[in-house]
């Protein structure tokens, strides 16, 4: 024994490095297990990683991708956007034959593909009227003469063939990539002398936006309202009764969102429950019935009950945790309960409004089945907007640059609020 | 307008109830298919009329053929969703019910396939070729026409406010003062603009021609806006019955055959408001870019679903039209309440006095821009 430890310290250079007992360096070999150990874990974590990935980054790219993709024009009628670039707008003379001709035949093969009419819903997004441009356009450019000229066919099928700004319309949304949608997305449009709002009656998003912040802070600040004496009460009371408090607090929160929201339905409407009740005790008259519902009010009461867990839980987790010798050192010290309560308990549930409060309202911002279903047309959210632009309107350029709005805002209020509070304040647990 | 000839001639002969002899045409569903997939996915529109739908196409064929067949209640996204499974390469439908505006739309986009009528379908039983038993109402080449329904308001029986008025005509509509109270309508501009210049005096044809122009769009949008503080909007044809039902709205519009089954089949204190209805159509499209096996199903199917006993058949179940003229003599009674269907289809000539047959090929072209329009009205 002795003997081949011997040999086999000898054969070892002396050069003073800390060796492990199979003579590799410790430094070496302690990195190896440690690599062996991160890789172990990174295994353990692969298969959600790559889920992430799959379902979650992957389609959010693909969305910040579409808010300003813009390859159809291009696609459909390449002949036509490679002759226009020669011509200028703002000579104000229409394009000439060549031009024409180009489009006859990017015509002839689009509608031979039936693909005419994605180029002219596409383009009716920045110009109303676009798209039944291209509809009747190409129904006739089938009968045209082949032989040309085109240009007094084409003006002859759609008087709106020789406005020029149709023409500067197709120029100006030519190129691959466009800031058409995100323009589109506050209420302003690409024109011939720059970036511009659109006409008052027709400028929509920035009243949702609006709505959906002001609506959601009203929402955030009524949950806390209502939650945190309910956490309060949570967090004092003996265990048993405590327990049978949380299950009222868990069972709506484990119920369908669509359950409960179609409860403040039945609840909130004007032959409800609610206005039968106060009709019932004479509060108010038969003809003098509240309006609850399909409204900013019903979206806010049916979304503070919809989201109140979500403030109670992350605000009782941390009230748990406060000892309250605290308040008993500061009542013997002669503070008033008042004086107790908010010098010395509040501060410390701060880190429990945080998280209730981010939680609440992130979630809020992005709320569109209860507001769709009671908040009428003055109670709906941008999300609403957008799932009508994805599943309606068909516009998904437009709906991908709200929804990338929306996250780059929840973004910035993320940032501010670390800023402000600190983000390692927030406790949920 | 010969669309309207024929649509009155289907009432008619419908009111005169001949009996005809049910020929159970089964023959059709007992012919080999070949090369079939034994499975298929019908897409339509959920509630009565999907039921219907059950009750007489596709409970029958399963039957005969053994076929599994799965029903999805999305065709109000039809267009949406047909053009998602486009792009991802995956089209998962094999027959969709959509309204003829959607078939026009889908089928310019080249999303549905073009049929041979002719070919496709069965022959009425003397003999006519299926595309002139249908007639006009093959809007496109890709459109497979099943039903004629109209959207019509409803009113309730017992609004003590209204003493002993009841609303008889449109533009009641529009009178807050008569009739005060909740109204619903649909969320979107089809048909709300037209009533809405009918009854600021627009006459009947001129409303194409003043929607085409931006000061008709605003005058149709003041004069919704005269009542936009009373309305409910609704997106789904059971909502109007529900808010009807509960009392929420006291008037409302729906698709006719919603209100038949709440009227008569649910027995609500709700009455029909026949006038200005707006007619439209209903059908199916085949899906394009199908494997060949299931569009061979699906041809297999269709030819089955749309022989003239069964589309009298569905008749039975709800207050639609059928859409072959050969169908309207095979019309009978309810299948459950044993009610004689007739005089509540939209065609028939009690309730067809004053009708709106609402244009679905000038939609097709403006809907994108009336839509924004609308919308954005909505919301301010």
């Amino acid at each position: 024994m002795s003997t081949v430890s011997e040999t086999s310290h000898s054969a070892l250079p002396d050069d003073g490095v800390v060796r492990a007992a199979d003579g590799t360096p410790l430094k070496k070999s302690l990195a190896r297990a440690l690599r062996r150990e991160k890789l172990r874990s990174f295994m353990l974590i692969a298969p959600l990683l790559a889920f992430i990935i799959i379902a979650f980054v992957a389609p959010i790219a693909d969305m910040l991708f579409r808010s300003v993709e813009n390859s159809i024009v291009r696609d459909t009628l390449p002949e036509t956007v490679e002759t226009l670039a020669d011509w200028d707008p703002q000579s104000g003379e229409l394009p000439d034959e060549r031009v024409f001709a180009a489009l006859y035949r990017d015509l002839q093969i689009a509608v031979e593909q039936r693909i005419h009419t994605r180029v002219g819903s596409r383009l009716n997004y920045q110009q109303p009227g676009m798209s039944g441009l291209f509809r009747g356009t190409g129904r006739d450019v089938r009968r045209m003469d082949e032989a040309g000229p085109f240009k007094p066919q084409f003006l002859e099928t759609d008087e709106d063939w020789a406005e020029i700004e149709t023409w500067a319309v197709i120029k100006r949304y030519s190129p691959t990539y466009t800031p058409g949608y995100f323009l589109n997305a506050v209420d302003a449009e690409l024109t011939a002398e720059g970036v511009e709002l659109k006409p008052q009656n027709e400028r929509i998003y920035i009243t949702l936006f609006n709505r959906t912040m002001v609506m959601s802070l009203i929402i955030t600040f009524s949950c806390l309202l209502l939650g945190y004496p309910i956490a309060y009460l949570l967090a004092h009371l003996p265990m048993r009764s405590a327990n049978v408090l949380m299950i009222l607090v868990l069972l709506p929160f484990w119920t369908s969102l669509l359950v409960r929201t179609s409860a403040w339905k039945v609840l909130l409407q004007q032959q409800g429950v609610i206005n039968d009740f106060l009709v019932w005790i004479n509060l108010i008259d038969d003809a003098g019935r509240l309006v609850m519902i399909n409204n900013q009010t019903g979206t806010i009461i049916a979304m503070t009950h919809i989201l109140l867990p979500f403030m109670i839980l992350p605000l009782y987790s941390v009230m748990q945790t406060i000892s309250p010798s605290y308040v008993r050192a500061a009542k013997s010290l002669g503070a008033t309960d008042w004086t107790a309560f908010w010098r010395v308990y509040f501060p410390q549930t701060v880190p429990g409004i945080g998280a209730g409060a981010i939680l609440v309202f992130i979630l809020s911002i992005g709320y569109y089945i209860t507001p769709e279903l009671v908040g009428g047309t003055s109670g709906v959210f941008i999300s609403n907007r957008i799932a009508y632009h994805i599943s309606t309107s068909l516009n998904w350029g437009l709906a991908a640059a709200l929804g990338t709005i929306l996250l780059g805002l929840v973004v910035v209020l993320f940032w501010v609020y670390d800023r402000i509070v600190g983000i390692d304040n927030v406790k949920l647990g | 307008m010969k669309l309207k000839t024929i649509l009155m001639a289907t009432a008619a002969a419908g009111i005169l109830s001949v009996p005809a002899v049910a020929q159970s045409d089964m023959s059709l569903a007992e012919a080999p298919c070949e090369n079939c997939a034994d499975s298929m996915t019908l897409v339509s529109w959920g509630g009565a009329y999907q039921t219907s739908q059950i009750n007489a196409y596709s409970d029958p064929y399963s039957e005969v053929t053994g076929v599994d067949i799965v029903w999805d209640e999305s065709s109000a996204e039809a267009v949406a969703r047909l053009r998602a499974m486009n792009e991802a390469g995956n089209v998962t439908w094999d027959v969709v019910d959509v309204v003829a505006a959607d078939a026009i739309r889908l089928c310019d986009e080249g999303l549905a396939m073009p049929v041979e009528h002719d070919e496709l379908l069965a022959d009425a039983p003397d003999g006519t070729p299926a595309s002139e038993d249908f007639g006009d109402l093959i809007v496109s080449e890709c459109f497979i026409p099943q039903i004629v329904y109209s959207t019509t308001f409803g009113y309730r029986t017992d609004v003590a406010d209204w003493g002993d008025n009841t609303p008889s005509e449109i533009c009641d509509i529009f009178d807050t003062e008569t009739f005060p109270g909740q109204r619903s309508l649909e969320q979107r501009p089809i048909g709300n603009m037209e009533w809405a210049l009918y009854c600021d005096g627009v006459a009947f044809e001129d409303i194409y021609d003043t929607l085409e122009t931006e000061e008709g769009v605003q005058r149709a949008l003041d004069k919704l806006g005269t009542i936009k503080d009373d309305v409910v909007w609704w997106t789904a044809g059971a909502e109007t019955p529900q808010l009807l039902a509960d009392g929420e709205v006291v008037i409302g519009s729906t698709y006719n055959g919603r209100l038949f089954s709440a009227i008569e089949e649910q027995d609500q204190p709700i009455a029909m408001l026949w006038d200005m209805q707006m007619f439209d159509l209903d059908g199916w499209i085949i899906p394009a870019g199908l494997p060949e096996d299931r569009l061979n199903r699906a041809k297999h199917f269709l030819k089955f679903a749309t022989d003239t006993q069964r589309l009298a058949d569905q008749a039975k179940w709800i207050s639609y039209g059928p859409a072959r003229a050969s169908s309207a003599p095979l019309v009978g009674q309810h299948a459950d309440l044993g009610i004689d269907m007739a005089p509540h289809m939209p065609t028939d000539p009690a309730n067809s006095e004053n009708t709106f047959l609402f244009n679905y090929e000038w939609w097709a072209d403006n809907r994108d821009d009336l839509d924004a329009r609308f919308q954005a009205w909505l919301a301010q």
